[in-house]
């Protein structure tokens, strides 16, 4: 099965590199691992939420674009991972093992949808 | 034939849903499969006659049945392709012929212990596992589980069928977990049993103060987890914590009969039970497995919780208890799970043991957590302690408080009837 490992990040968390935050290394580490027990379908990791540029749309229906995240974020991804595994506990297990679930974050696992 | 059909117990139906659940990694292609099976054998059997093995044969049937969906559903033969079963439908399933052909199996085996992973699996929420556990493990009828956990019976369909669907869309395996996690994992399991037992043994709310049926089932399946761990040699040091919580169950429920007072259902405090009516055969029991989980290796907080109670029930009278011994065994507890309520049980112990004097100074230090002051043991041990130092406005105050914290109706009218002689000595 296929999931999704979003590696979630509060603002008011030490950011990753930061004190008490996790390191670049940590996260580099962990990389390496999951890459090369070959369950990762596809990996990206983000800029800060405040590089964000939002588009939806007013009340009139026409589409808005402005700078930012959408409202106030206080929880955001930071990156993630789809991994092909073959039950929640081997999805379980790598959102353990990950920095991202280290004090100050959280990894937040979800199905992907079959379509 | 009937008759031979009802006695096919719910254990039997548990086992064979487990079978097929666990060969064909699907919850509700089991359930169906399973319940095919009963109505072919409803109309076949008068015709061939009962077999030799009823459970055996339904087994074969309901496997069967199972294979023929399979084979007209190509989603799920793909996701059974997956899960690498294809090799067990090479050896032409044909060629199983008829399921009464199948009576030589005579041994079935038990594979509920991977439901139980299952339907305890962190993954699900607690009000899932425990209804899950019910429904699939213990087999109950999804009325049954609804009676038993006081929730209407079309909301525990839907619970049931949003849980099931959980399980799937998560991928939450129906296998035992590999070794490095079964620790953890058995001590989920074990958590949903006990859940189980507290829920029947002092319902927080509604009329009656215990629910025979729930407590029944909770030392059902401590007693079949019991047994399907022991025969995996893996996990020997989870079995002392296994018969810790059998100990603890069976040591519990020997006291039910005590516990309340027959016409108005009311609870009656360890203090003021007649021990004559503790259930002795629960007792032997549980005595012998209290003692083999405190002797084993890997004795937890379930272990230290039976010795507990196995002090209780070896004392003569509430008096002649070994105090001293239970608050060195609290101390223990503490150590594996540090908490207001076990060190609330630590103070009460050291009170009987050394004096209410030393119990009202333990109990008042604990007065600051604020898990206990919304917790009603907590104040009626304070209460039965002023009183016994004669503080009896000190004993209303506290009264007052427990009763002012929501509890079952049954407890109510107890601590009601405690204050009002605390109030006729404050008169008098």
């Amino acid at each position: 099965m296929k999931y999704a490992l979003l590696l979630m990040g509060h603002v008011n968390d030490p950011a990753c590199g930061e004190e008490g935050g996790a390191s670049p290394e940590e996260f580099f580490a962990f990389d390496q691992e999951i890459t090369a027990a070959g369950v990762v379908v596809s990996s990206f990791a983000l800029e800060d939420p405040d590089q964000a540029v939002t588009v939806g749309s007013n009340a009139q229906g026409e589409r808005i674009v402005s700078s930012g995240p959408f409202a106030e974020v206080q929880e955001f991804v930071g990156g993630g991972y789809i991994i092909d595994v073959a039950n929640i506990d081997e999805a379980i297990q790598w959102a353990r093992k990950s920095p991202a679930s280290a004090a100050g974050g959280h990894v937040e696992i979800r199905p992907v949808a079959p379509y | 034939m009937r008759r031979v059909l009802a006695a096919i117990d719910r254990d039997a139906r548990a086992r064979i849903l487990a079978t097929l659940a666990r060969r064909f990694g699907d919850l509700d292609l089991a359930e169906d499969a399973t319940q095919d099976a009963f109505a072919q054998a409803i109309t076949s059997w008068p015709h061939t006659g009962v077999p030799e093995s009823p459970e055996a044969w339904l087994k074969t049937a309901a496997k069967r049945k199972a294979l023929d969906v399979v084979r007209r559903e190509s989603v799920l033969a793909q996701k059974l392709a997956r899960l690498r079963i294809e090799q067990e439908r090479a050896p032409a399933p044909d060629r199983l012929g008829d399921p009464a052909d199948a009576t030589a199996v005579q041994a079935v085996p038990d594979e509920r212990l991977a439901l139980f992973f299952a339907c305890a699996h962190p993954a699900m929420s607690i009000e899932d596992r425990v209804a899950l556990t019910l429904r699939f493990v213990a087999g109950l009828t999804t009325a049954e589980v609804a009676h038993a956990l006081l929730v209407p019976v079309t909301t525990m369909q839907q619970r049931i069928v949003r849980a099931k669907k959980r399980i799937r869309t998560l991928g939450v395996p129906l296998e035992v977990p590999p070794r490095e996690q079964l620790p953890a994992r058995l001590a989920e399991v074990q958590r949903v049993v006990y859940l189980l037992y507290a829920e029947g043994f002092a319902r927080s709310v509604g009329e009656a103060h215990v629910r025979d049926d729930l407590t029944t089932e909770a030392i059902r399946l401590a007693r079949v987890l019991r047994a399907l761990v022991g025969g995996e040699a893996c996990v020997q040091a989870a079995s002392s914590e296994l018969t810790g919580l059998l100990a603890l169950l069976l040591l519990t429920e020997a006291r039910r009969p005590a516990r309340v007072n027959g016409s108005e259902g009311q609870p009656v405090p360890l203090a003021a039970q007649d021990r004559q009516l503790w259930n002795r055969e629960f007792i032997v029991e549980g005595l012998a497995l209290a003692e083999a989980a405190a002797g084993a290796p890997g004795a937890g907080p379930y272990a230290i919780q039976a010795a507990i109670a196995a002090v209780h029930a070896e004392a003569e009278s509430f008096a002649q208890t070994d105090w001293k011994q239970i608050a060195v065994l609290y101390g223990l507890l503490e150590a594996h799970e540090p908490g207001p309520v076990v060190r609330l049980g630590r103070a009460v112990a050291l009170g009987r043991a050394h004096g209410p004097a030393v119990g009202r100074r333990l109990l008042d230090s604990l007065a600051g957590d604020p898990a206990l002051a919304r917790f009603r043991p907590f104040h009626i041990a304070r209460a039965v302690t002023l009183e016994e130092l004669a503080d009896y406005s000190g004993a209303a105050a506290a009264y007052r408080l427990a009763l002012a914290i929501p509890g079952n109706e049954a407890e109510d009218g107890y601590l009601a009837a405690a204050l009002d002689g605390i109030l006729g000595e404050l008169r008098g």
